[in-house]
């Protein structure tokens, strides 16, 4: 199976690198050869210098892409960096180093202006619907203000406004005149999407863009996201720590640990079957009503507490200090992403066996997630997670 | 109220949360208007009664200063000799000073000088200010320390010797003051603007700018600095009282706005020598400054606090 993929990657590198069998292509064997990826991250590095000359290693080297019409969700706890990838993919801030290929051009290697006018494919949603919007101007200025930076005229600029507050649910007539406070978090989550879609981006980047709404708004605006996703034909990256909101809306997901990728998998098989001991542990850290709540969540905690600082991570795999795995060979050697399955990648010296993971299923929530079918209820699994 | 507004939501968005049904939306999109629900109706009343007192106040005195010249007043340089000193009567309501001048119309056209001098080194201060502020915060890097260094160096800088020195070197003349007070109050705006710059470069919205790719002048014209205007305003607006009792204080040292130009400092000046036998040269513009000086210190801070209750409600 390792084979295959590598003798894939060959074919992918052969032209722009090295010999296959470098160790520097099999770190990205998650990365696909395909013609529909969209969005391609390779390397990404996000440092930031803080006082007394320690840096921050905020993301150290995250590879993945995303295929047209995919949604991507990018799982961990807080403070593991996904927020800090998805805003690199933005440029905002630039990268430390690596590559944010859009179609293939490399983000990061255009000039300021270029970038600009490319980034305009690629679109953000916040997590705070309320910091989101500008309080001193009225919403149709803040939908349109986009379509003014680059320059349309007003009619056609209103005629879209309208158009775009109506997709996302709301009336131009009455919210086009108001004042974001005038609005709830989720009304102005909308306002938010709305802003986000009128540029009519390909790629839309989700910071948690639930997690600051009620639980009953949150399913409403998942919803409007996957209308969405349809209608303007999105591929999305989906940011959250909230599993059971990830599991419903992604395609494929991955998982970050302290800036890296532990495992990268399609959803159903990733909450079925984690082969990563972090992956697995979040799963069972799912609270659940039907269980004893301080076994599950206690889990993680019992398992080394704390994330270790992003000022100085833990050689090997990052994950060694809080994985009941963990061998000496952790902490020498950083394990590299290798695939355990049909599109799913983990990196781990040792991974959880398949059979391994149905067992302790038993007694977290993995088992339910095992039974639960995606499709099968989007808005209580939603409504659960909280 | 942030409860309540949540709640608000569900009905609009019904079934599977498509394009909803708009009819629905329009309810509860009008009962989002925050005025009806700020403050209970007594905290409102008081609010507007002690609010309206000191804006009807200043609006008399800026409209009595505005109007001086062709109200029914006294020449405010010349003397009365049947008036020196003289009582509160029908033809002096406020009676005379030391020489016989008219106290009303000396007070009046003190109002034009004192207000003229706090109004315009505040304008000054704040849009320098104001502006380096801002550029600091937002630029960052080597233009915020080079300005926080010349800022501290202000602040730790005596403000009435720098005054004293500056009537020294140029003479006394509104100009001089002005100038002077508003360099004084440069250090202070510089910091107020950075300060909330910083805050506000932090918001999402200026990220969602950059995203869509506006360019960095425009993200501070168009998101930044709107956001700044209201707290430097608020407190430029305090600002104000502080100038016209330092500008008071100046005259008080004989160092204010040269004489025969009445301002409310120099009047109490002098009145001071005839304070145990006619306290009332003094007292009534004492009287006047304090209560101006009051009012906008409360309409400033309440215009503050009102937009602060906003913000802490986005």
């Amino acid at each position: 199976m390792t084979d295959l993929v590598k003798d894939e990657r060959q074919n992918k590198t052969g032209a722009s690198s090295g010999p296959g069998g470098d160790p520097g292509a099999s770190r990205h064997v998650q990365l696909r050869d395909a013609d529909d990826v969209v969005l391609s991250v390779e390397d990404l590095v996000v440092e930031f210098g803080v006082g007394g000359g320690s840096t921050v290693h905020a993301v150290s080297g995250v590879s993945f892409d995303v295929r047209r019409g995919e949604t991507l969700g990018l799982v961990g706890e807080s403070g593991c960096g996904k927020s800090t990838t998805g805003r690199s993919i933005m440029q905002l801030p630039k990268p430390t180093s690596g590559s944010v290929r859009l179609h293939g051009d490399n983000l990061g290697g255009m000039p300021s202006g270029q970038m600009r006018r490319a980034r305009r494919k690629l679109q953000m949603i916040f997590q705070d619907p309320i910091s989101s919007l500008n309080p001193r101007r009225r919403i149709a200025d803040i939908i349109a203000e986009p379509l003014r930076v680059w320059g349309s005229s007003p009619d056609a600029r209103k005629a879209k406004v309208a158009e775009t507050l109506e997709a996302v649910g709301l009336d131009p007539q009455l919210v086009a005149d108001r004042r974001p406070h005038q609005f709830s978090g989720g009304q102005c989550q909308r306002i938010s999407i709305a802003r986000a879609l009128v540029l009519e981006p390909e790629v839309l980047i989700c910071d948690e863009p639930v997690s600051a709404l009620d639980v009953s708004v949150q399913a409403q605006i998942l919803n409007l996201l996957e209308e969405m996703k349809e209608r303007y034909q999105l591929t999305m990256i989906f940011i959250s720590h909230d599993l059971a909101v990830v599991r419903n809306i992604s395609d494929r997901v991955a998982v970050m640990y302290l800036g890296k990728l532990c495992e990268i998998a399609p959803a159903v098989e990733l909450f079925d079957r984690p082969r990563h001991h972090y992956s697995s542990l979040l799963l069972s850290s799912i609270p659940s009503a039907d269980q004893d709540a301080t076994t599950s969540a206690a889990r993680l905690d019992r398992s080394g507490g704390e994330m270790p600082s992003p000022v100085s991570p833990p050689s090997g795999c990052r994950f060694r200090t809080r994985c009941p795995a963990a061998t000496e060979r952790c902490a020498v050697e950083e394990p590299l992403m290798r695939q355990v399955g049909d599109g799913h990648f983990v990196a781990c010296h040792h991974p959880l066996e398949v059979a391994e993971v149905v067992a302790s299923g038993a007694e977290g929530s993995v088992e339910r997630s095992a039974d639960g079918t995606p499709d099968g209820a989007l808005r209580p699994v939603a409504l659960e997670g909280v | 109220m942030a409860e309540a507004r949540e709640t608000l939501e569900e009905p609009i968005l019904t079934g599977n949360g498509g394009p909803t049904d708009l009819a629905a939306m329009e309810p509860d999109l009008l009962d989002v208007e925050p005025d009806q629900t700020v403050a209970s109706g007594r905290r409102r009343r008081s609010f507007q009664f002690g609010w309206w007192l000191a804006c009807g106040w200043l609006i008399l005195v800026v409209g009595a200063a505005l109007l001086a010249p062709i109200l029914p007043l006294w020449e405010p340089g010349t003397p009365d000799y049947t008036n020196v000193a003289g009582g509160l009567s029908a033809s002096h309501p406020l009676g005379g000073d030391a020489i016989g001048r008219d106290n009303l119309s000396r007070l009046i056209y003190g109002a034009r000088a004192s207000l003229l001098v706090g109004l315009s080194a505040v304008v000054l201060g704040a849009v320098i200010g104001g502006l380096l502020g801002i550029i600091a915060g937002y630029v960052g890097g080597k233009v915020e320390r080079v300005l926080l260094t010349l800022t501290d160096a202000t602040l730790a800088f005596p403000g009435l010797v720098l005054l004293i020195a500056a009537v020294a070197v140029f003479g006394a003349s509104m100009t001089v003051i002005i100038v002077g007070l508003a360099v004084l109050s440069i250090p202070t705006f510089i910091r107020l603007a950075r300060a909330t710059t910083l805050v506000i470069v932090q918001r999402e919205f200026v990220t969602a700018a950059r995203a869509y790719g506006a360019r960095p002048m425009r993200v501070m014209l168009r998101e930044v600095v709107p956001n700044v205007v209201l707290p430097v305003a608020a407190y430029g607006f305090i600002m104000v009282g502080v100038f016209i009792v330092a500008e008071g204080s100046l005259s008080f040292l004989g160092l204010g706005i040269p004489p025969p130009t009445p301002s409310w400092g120099s009047m109490i000046a002098a009145g001071r020598t005839e304070l145990l036998t006619h306290p009332q040269i003094s007292l009534i513009p004492a009287a006047v400054m304090f209560v101006t000086v009051l009012s906008i210190n409360y309409v400033g801070e309440r215009t503050r606090k009102r937009f602060e209750v906003k913000d802490s409600n986005l």
